[in-house]
């Protein structure tokens, strides 16, 4: 029988936390930064200050910016806001729920405490983000 | 044919338009509040009392939350609330500030009898009538969508039912072993720990509290989760009075353990029980021997069928999620109130949270309910407040000195519309539901755990978000606050 929890199993699913042992998942998995959404539900608010990283563990999400006819999709293992809490200036986007949502909150100030304690996070992190700017850069 | 005994109790099983269930403060708060707008409805309760939780908790007899008998704002006072974390709200003044009352001064947080006769003092005096000794069920919808709750004396119908059930059930981590290991509800008394070891499975409010409790008595203690503690957070928290000697005794070494700690299984022993595990922290392998065994991991929401009814959880299935006005998701008519509201976290900015877990945040969160479900559910027409005179200077009032706004940083919100129309929303709501150009002020705080007003503006169903200036004092109502809220608006 698999005595972990449901959150611990989900996360050990996902890319970015890939290389992280039971412990270390264990330490992740707080479910005070579980967080539910229904369709049609913002996550992140543009224009407003105070915002937190998101991981997705489950659901659809899409990311909404003025004038643009072509959300970007964001899927189980798709995270977001780290420009906001990293920069610490305000999102330029909605993202909104598409589908029931169900995602790992890491608010803003504990994302930088959590990205020196998971090196193996942050370059898997730094992966995706840097794919996301080879993609724009065409 | 038996012996039919007379039963003087109120609100027999039948059809009413709301039940709330539970008699606790969540309870008792929400029926007043249902009360107040006119709004017939029926309580019922499996306890035979009222208090909820606070009949029998927390063990060690001494609640986290303030309860201030003379402060800066005078009782009978909306602003006296701020300094009263524990009373119920009324609007009768006799009614008001209980809790204070009963308190022996000797501590500036109430003892749970303390508490507990402030919330039977409420129930008699408001007063709420509940049918005691009446056990919810089970829960169904009829062909014509009412609520139908099956309880021990029969079964009730209602348009919409409110669930001030408490998050009272005792949960266990998912934990090889642990249904060994006794729960925080059957901790022992304190002397029967003398001279022991004692591993305390978790590092939350319980947790701390046992450890708190223990301290005097204890050969040592060790607590064990595996994330550490969060001290910046539990600084500007009311449960630091909890946390502080035995994490200071941890700090400091002086027998107190706080480890950071993956428990992969829990092994009864000779002595007494075997902890297994790694550090997280600090990674390496873990085993301990100790004498006593407690599991402070928390407690649930007994939701029964509920999922039935298509309702969600949070928190590991311990607690509903919520819509901005504590429903289940709208229109479903089945709310919660108490406890069980922080399964509505809000936006949660810079990482604070509401105070819904805790009676000076859900007893707004009540109110705030009580006018959404009249309105929605019941189509009664809920009074409306209405500013006549200069609203900047009224927002400067509210944001000094209204204990909504202050008890649920970034997460209740002064409204008010560009007709006057005046409300207290939760920010939420106001910031992604259509409405007519307004604006709504909060009190935030951010990570550096400073404090400043909010304002959001709405104009064209475009939301700007400005901020003002704290104050030394935290008093928002003169000439350089009143000029930068003007220039905003």
């Amino acid at each position: 029988m698999d005595e972990r929890d449901d959150l611990v199993r989900s996360l050990a699913g996902l890319a970015l936390f890939a290389d992280l042992d039971d412990p270390d998942l264990e330490a992740i998995a707080d479910p005070e930064l579980e967080r539910h959404f229904s369709a049609g539900e913002r996550v992140l608010r543009r224009g407003l200050s105070g915002g937190a990283f998101f991981v997705i563990l489950e659901g659809e999400a899409a990311v909404e910016i003025a004038g643009d006819d072509e959300p970007r999709r964001l899927l189980r293992g798709d995270f977001f806001g780290e420009v906001s809490t990293l920069l610490k200036c305000k999102p330029v986007a909605d993202v909104v729920a598409r589908t029931e949502l169900h995602t790992l909150e890491i608010p803003g100030p504990r994302l930088e405490t959590f990205l020196l304690q998971y090196p193996r996070v942050t370059y898997r992190m730094l992966q995706t983000v840097t794919r996301r700017l080879r993609d724009v850069l065409g | 044919m038996p012996l039919q005994l007379s039963d003087d109790r109120p609100f027999p099983p039948g059809d009413y338009p709301v039940v709330v269930v539970g008699s606790g403060p969540g309870g008792l708060q929400a029926s007043y509040c249902l009360s107040r707008l006119g709004i017939d409805h029926a309580v019922i309760s499996r306890d035979d009392a009222p208090g909820g939780m606070f009949r029998h908790y927390p063990i060690f007899q001494r609640l986290l939350s303030w309860s201030k008998p003379d402060a800066p704002a005078d009782q009978g006072t909306r602003a006296y609330e701020w300094f009263d974390h524990n009373s119920l709200l009324a609007e009768e003044p006799g009614n008001q500030a209980l809790v204070p009352t009963f308190m022996d001064r000797a501590y500036v947080v109430p003892s749970r009898e303390e508490m507990e006769r402030g919330l039977d003092a409420f129930a008699r005096r408001a007063p709420v009538s509940v049918r005691y000794r009446c056990t919810w069920e089970g829960t169904r919808r009829d062909e014509d969508g009412r609520l139908v709750l099956t309880t021990s004396d029969g079964e009730y119908r209602a348009k919409a039912v409110v669930f001030a059930i408490g998050v009272t059930t005792p949960w266990l981590s998912p934990i090889a072993g642990i249904e060994t290991v006794p729960h925080y509800v059957d901790t022992r008394a304190p002397a029967e720990y003398r001279g022991r070891s004692v591993f305390v499975l978790g590092k939350r409010n319980s947790a701390f509290e046992i450890a708190d409790g223990l301290l005097p008595w204890a050969r040592q203690v060790i607590l064990g989760s595996p994330r550490p503690v969060q001290t910046a957070v539990i600084a500007q928290a009311t449960v630091r009075v909890r946390y502080l000697q035995p994490y200071e005794d941890a700090t400091l070494g002086g027998g107190t353990l706080a480890l950071d700690l993956a428990v992969e299984s829990i092994e009864r022993s000779e002595r007494g029980w075997r902890i297994l595990g790694n550090g997280t922290t600090r990674p390496g392998p873990i085993d301990l021997e100790v004498d006593a065994a407690i599991a402070a991991t928390g407690f649930s929401t007994p939701l029964l069928d509920l999922a039935d009814l298509g309702v969600r959880t949070v928190s590991q299935g311990r607690i509903p999620a919520l819509t901005p006005f504590w429903e289940t998701e709208p229109g479903s008519g089945i709310y919660f109130a108490g406890n069980a509201t922080q399964g509505a976290p809000g936006l949660r900015k810079h990482g604070v949270g509401a105070a819904s877990p805790a009676v000076h945040g859900f007893r707004y969160n009540a109110r705030v309910m009580a006018r959404h479900l009249a309105g929605t559910h019941l189509d009664a027409r809920v009074s409306e407040e209405r500013v006549e005179g200069d609203v900047v200077l009224y927002l400067l009032e509210e944001l000094t000195t209204a204990p909504e706004l202050w008890a649920q940083k970034s997460y209740l919100a002064r409204s008010v519309s560009v007709d006057g129309a005046s409300d207290i929303v939760p920010l939420a709501h106001f910031l992604d539901a259509p409405g007519p150009d307004a604006v709504a002020v909060t009190v935030e705080m951010n990570a550096a755990g400073e404090t400043y007003p909010a304002v959001y503006l709405r104009q064209n169903g475009e939301i700007r978000e400005r901020m003002l200036s704290p104050h030394l004092v935290n008093d928002f109502r003169g000439h350089e606050h009143e000029r930068e809220l003007r220039g905003l608006l």
